[in-house]
């Protein structure tokens, strides 16, 4: 009988090992993410930093300095975002409209068409980029802000249609009917009821085309240079020709606008944004 | 004075559903209720009114106008649904200023509507609320209220207490009743609740697969069912296969039980279940199980196996096909 009866001690202690191995998981996976991430910080702000010492010689200033005293670097900046907003604004003016009309309108090849989106997502971007490269030398758009614009967009035209898509499905009919039957048009109910409502999704979207532009580099390193840099171009260079520490410093200053875009808009991002988003129905 | 006239009108889906030639008048005034189960028809009806629906054919006509080529915006009717009827995004009070905004109403006067409004439908106080933050029996009343102030010319109401706890739905049933009796609106009201029908109605239209299949007041639906499909929907009904392909149709509160033999006919009590304020005895005959509503102290002078006669008060009789 006794060895049926399990005593508190022993749930206490089983317990108790469960949660020790708990959370030695979670500090290995917080050391897989974070600690590149923290070994970065660390880097950015070393003046010196030489083998064998495990934390550097020296802290400071210097590697940024020296980064922005780099010509190219504030104009890699501003391109970076020029790249990132117009293709951002540009895909939204597109893609909202079509999105709302996948969501809802019924009509043959629908589904084709949010596949299609996603087949330029499927093949290794390498070999994409090749075949636009020789298509834009063609037409004269090779080293053209257009040609750059148009690579970009590439990416942020399939996150405007599908995370959109998904919010305005999401939307009940009968929100906008209750507006017609107010006496507000198409239009108007898409702006005052629909809109609105999808907002969380669509603003989740906006972020994600924003960040996805901001780390372009492949296609931008194709087609952009030498007339167009952005951060993440000069970033190649920087990692090739300088020592580690200043490629550190780049990396921060391109995670600085990730991170306050991602906290501007932490209200908006959850699993159910998301999962709303690529539901193919 | 007919407000709404709907005639020869069909709405065909491409499944082949919908309704076909309906035909329909509502005086000004008046409340009619579309019933029937789900499919009948009768959603697609009140969304062809509305203008959500186009239709195949007829015409539908308020205060003598024809509507159905105008869009739901230039309609004069208004419409609650089921749920999801308040914009979310928007207070309470915006919900309500939304359409009277679009009507160019002075920014004072729409004010002045909006808190009557809102002391009409018993929510004053609530106007700096987000729907989220209500409970659906609110909603519902703002969803009224918002309807309301377009002031429409017939009202349309989509299942609007459904979705709420049976209590709440009463009682919201006796103020709407109120308030459209006190503001004399043409209300056209749809559910598939018949009890909710025979309460709030006017007139009920009764409708199966499309068809109307019997209209008139609440006591001619309840006490003269012109088809045997009437008689099974609304309220409880005893049917007796008779000779000749006939069946009888008693209700059970027409059943008057009393001990022996020689009534319209003998039978055994087979249950007796206390429901509350009557009690339900059923009675095993040759002609099947009926049901009866009898008094507490009849069903202390019965016993299970006794043997019973029926005679039958109030009954129909249906000819089965």
């Amino acid at each position: 009988m006794s060895q049926t009866v399990v005593r508190p001690p022993q749930i206490r202690r089983a317990l108790g090992k469960k949660r020790a191995g708990g959370l030695a998981i979670l500090f290995a996976f917080m050391l897989f993410f974070y600690g590149p991430l923290l070994y970065m910080f660390i880097l950015a702000f070393a003046n010196s930093y030489n083998f064998p010492a495990i934390m550097p010689n020296e802290f400071g200033f210097m590697w940024w300095d020296y980064v922005f005293k780099q010509p190219n670097t504030l104009v890699s900046i501003t391109n970076s975002f020029l790249f990132a907003v117009c293709s951002t604004a540009l895909s939204f003016v597109i893609c909202i409209p079509a999105a709302y009309a996948l969501a809802r309108f019924q009509f043959t090849g629908r589904k084709l068409v949010m596949f299609l989106f996603l087949l330029g997502n499927a093949f290794p971007k390498i070999g994409m980029y090749t075949s636009m490269g020789i298509i834009f030398y063609k037409v004269g758009l090779m080293g053209t802000f257009m040609g750059v614009l148009l690579i970009h967009m590439l990416g942020t035209m399939m996150q405007m249609i599908w995370l959109p898509a998904g919010a305005f499905r999401s939307v009940p009919r009968h929100l906008e009917e209750a507006a017609r039957d107010a006496g507000a048009g198409p239009l108007r109910t898409f702006f005052k009821v629909t809109l609105p409502v999808a907002w969380p999704g669509i603003a989740v979207a906006l972020l994600y085309a924003f960040i996805g532009s901001l780390g372009e580099s492949v296609g931008t390193l194709f087609v952009g240079l030498p007339q167009w840099r952005t951060m993440m171009t000069e970033m190649y260079g920087v990692i090739l020709d300088f020592p580690a520490t200043a490629g550190a410093v780049f990396a921060l200053l391109l995670i600085i606008p990730n991170f306050v875009l991602l906290l501007l808009m932490r209200k908006y991002i959850g699993a159910e944004t998301m999962a709303k988003g690529f539901k193919m129905s | 004075m007919s407000m709404l006239e709907i005639i020869n009108m069909t709405k065909l889906y491409k499944t082949g559903d919908g309704v076909k030639d309906i035909n329909l008048t509502i005086r000004e005034g008046e409340l009619v209720t579309l019933l029937g189960p789900s499919g009948c028809g009768k959603t697609t009806i009140l969304r062809t009114i509305g203008g959500f629906l186009n239709v195949d054919g007829g015409d539908i006509r308020i205060a003598g106008q024809s509507i159905i080529h105008l869009p739901p915006e230039k309609r004069p009717t208004s419409m609650v649904f089921q749920a999801y009827n308040l914009w979310p995004h928007m207070r309470v009070f915006d919900n309500l200023e939304f359409g009277l905004k679009l009507r160019k109403i002075p920014r004072a006067e729409r004010a002045r509507r909006i808190s009557e409004m809102m002391a009409l439908v018993k929510m004053s106080g609530m106007e700096k609320k987000y729907p989220g933050q209500m409970s659906g029996g609110q909603q519902q009343r703002i969803a009224i209220a918002r309807a309301l102030l377009l002031e429409p010319q017939v009202l349309l109401l989509d299942e609007p207490f459904s979705a709420l706890d049976a209590k709440i739905r009463q009682q919201m049933r006796e103020e709407l009743r109120k308030i459209q009796t006190d503001l004399n609106i043409t209300v056209a009201f749809v559910t598939h609740d018949q009890e909710e029908a025979m309460a709030l109605s006017d007139r009920v239209v009764v409708m199966n697969k499309g068809n109307i299949e019997q209209e008139g007041s609440p006591q001619d639906i309840y006490h003269r069912p012109q088809s045997r499909y009437v008689a099974d929907f609304i309220g409880e009904m005893n049917f007796l296969q008779m000779p000749d392909k006939k069946v009888l149709a008693v209700r059970p509160e027409h059943v008057e039980v009393s001990p022996g033999s020689g009534g319209d006919l003998d039978g055994y009590v087979r249950t007796i279940m206390m429901l509350g304020h009557y009690i339900e005895m059923t009675v095993d005959t040759d002609h099947g199980i009926v049901k009866a509503f009898i008094s507490d102290e009849q069903a202390q002078s019965f016993g299970r196996g006794d043997a019973v006669t029926l005679r039958f008060g109030r009954k129909q009789e249906y000819t089965t096909p």
